[in-house]
């Protein structure tokens, strides 16, 4: 299960391209594995999707890059710092967008946004100079003093990719960003993530089993399946290996010989469908 | 961008910790509704259990009515049932999403453990006030020494926050909202009876005299008696009482720092 891009290992710091470097990382749960040996570069500026079915991973390794998670072994660095041993260096270069609800209902969506200055610790004089222009941004300016529970499903994922960026972080990682917005608001959100990087470099990481997602905004998608980045690679040449007229479904289907669609356990399926309930 | 010095740390920490309580704050403020229902039980206690009790005088109580002697009990009981509850909201926190965000911040655990633990407290003091003044309006004689005010307060901080984060800490270890209802209701209950909230520990049997000396309500009530009360008067001391729910809460906020993380793996 070798990604077919062996790109040297990187070193441990200095002016390398590299913002995150993961080598044979590997995550066990009792008998299940559920990262098995991944291995993957993602450089500085650069837009990384990692693509699989529900199940297959993808939240299990962005976890351990945000250091929710700790592997079971193998390393990785994250803005060159090693996610085992300089987690609060690590915590202070990214920024994360869960797959789950993450803004606070019970909160105004200005108040959000100042719960995450002051636990990143912007500078008195700058937050609110950020949240504003954070909210302006975001087209949320007018709505920063109601309640966040009377959001929409894209006006919360707008208001969680502006606090994940507030302090400018190197690396944003974003799990399943539009899982349940309409095709409008998912537009939208694919907007703002790339005038995000256009405007500060940010890096990118987002997991994602929409396919039009991975193919219209990644520079480079990682492949996992069952635990094993399979492949990676840009788009065009993922589909190039399979054929002409190739669409992302034929390759992930020719590289796993499984279709996307196999949604996983009953679990999954009613986290989706929750996720639906509360983004859509 | 963070400063490297003592009091930068100092300062960095404090304002992690207070970005949390603050939070917490916010969202009572924006729906108060909470803090009322639950003035509701404590004052039941007082008017229901406490008018009958006081008329059957069978409880010793060491000069005081029973009445002067419950409500400082009553005080310590409805901030022991609010906070064992606590762990039920950080497990939701932790279903929607909103605990991950915390988590991958840069604050020092200790810091998002101490600011939840504040905000129990500022929660308690709300039930405090209810409890003054229902006290008051039933003739309890309060002490009018603002000096005591002010020890009272820090008793009720104290003791919300202790329970709170102990709730905590049994939230991380039972994981689901489910198991933590059966397991509070199991918790609150010898932590009430097994101490002197409603009666003096000289009446229990000589085992549970030990439990209620080695449980912390004990104090939080035994202080409370000396400083609510105008003819209030310690068992422990203030000084020990306080002494002791200060090293338990220190205790309790370095054990769920270390267990906080595991809500979210």
């Amino acid at each position: 299960m070798s990604p077919d891009n062996p790109a040297p290992a990187a070193p441990p710091s200095g002016p390398d391209r590299a913002v995150v470097s993961v080598s044979a990382l590997t995550r066990r749960f009792g008998p299940l594995v559920a990262v098995d040996g991944a291995t993957l570069q993602v450089q500085r500026g650069e837009m990384f999707g990692l693509i699989g079915p529900n199940g297959a991973g993808k939240s299990t390794l962005v976890k351990m890059l945000t250091t929710l998670l700790p592997p079971s072994s193998g390393s990785a660095r994250v803005a060159g710092f090693d996610i085992h041993t300089q987690q609060a260096e690590v915590r202070r270069s990214i920024g994360y967008v869960p797959q789950l609800l993450s803004a606070d209902g019970e909160l105004t969506g200005y108040e959000n946004l100042l719960l995450s200055a002051r636990l990143y610790l912007l500078p008195h004089g700058e937050r609110e100079r950020r949240i504003d222009q954070a909210l302006a941004t975001m087209g949320l300016q007018d709505v920063r003093d109601r309640l966040v529970g009377t959001y929409s499903g894209g006006m919360i994922r707008r208001l969680e990719i502006a606090q994940s960026a507030l302090h400018r972080p190197q690396v944003i990682f974003m799990d399943e960003p539009t899982i349940g917005l309409d095709p409008t608001a998912r537009h939208a959100v694919w907007g703002h993530v790339r005038s995000l990087r256009a405007a500060y470099g940010t890096s990118i990481v987002l997991t994602t089993h929409q396919m039009e997602e991975a193919d219209t905004l990644c520079d480079r998608i990682g492949v996992i399946h069952a635990g094993h980045l399979v492949a990676v690679g840009t788009p065009r040449e993922l589909k190039a290996r399979v054929g002409e007229g190739a669409t992302l479904d034929d390759v992930f289907a020719s590289l796993t010989g499984a279709a996307l669609d196999m949604r996983g356990d009953y679990r999954h399926v009613r986290e989706e469908r929750r996720g639906a309930r509360e983004h859509g | 961008m963070a400063d490297r010095t003592l009091a930068g740390a100092v300062s960095g920490y404090a304002t992690q910790t207070w970005a949390v309580a603050d939070s917490e704050l916010r969202k009572l403020r924006h729906d108060p509704w909470e803090l009322l229902t639950r003035a509701v039980q404590p004052i039941l206690w007082l008017t229901l259990f406490g008018q009958v009790m006081a008329h059957v005088r069978g409880i010793s109580t060491g000069g005081v009515g029973y009445l002067d002697f419950l409500a400082p009990g009553i005080l310590a009981q409805s901030v022991l049932f609010v906070a064992i509850f606590y762990g039920i909201s950080v497990i939701w926190e932790r279903d929607l999403g909103v605990l991950h965000r915390y988590m991958v911040s840069p604050a020092p655990r200790s810091a998002l453990v101490l600011g939840k633990a504040l905000s129990s407290g500022v929660r308690g003091l709300s039930q405090a006030i209810v409890i003054y003044l229902c006290a008051l309006a039933m003739h309890v004689e309060l002490s009018p020494n603002v000096g005591h005010a002010v020890l009272a307060a820090l008793f009720v901080v104290l003791s919300s926050a202790l329970f709170s984060t102990f709730s905590l800490v049994v939230a991380t270890i039972v994981k689901t909202r489910e198991r933590f209802m059966g397991i509070g209701q199991v918790l609150t209950m010898p932590i009430f009876f097994a101490s002197n909230a409603i009666y003096p520990i000289e009446l229990m049997p000589r085992w549970l005299q030990g439990v209620a000396l080695a449980n912390p309500l004990s104090y939080a009530v035994d202080g409370l008696r000396a400083v609510m009360l105008r003819a209030g008067a310690s068992t422990f001391g203030v000084v020990h009482d306080l002494a002791v729910l200060l090293a338990a809460t220190v205790v309790m906020v370095a054990i769920a720092s270390r267990m906080y993380p595991r809500m979210t793996q």
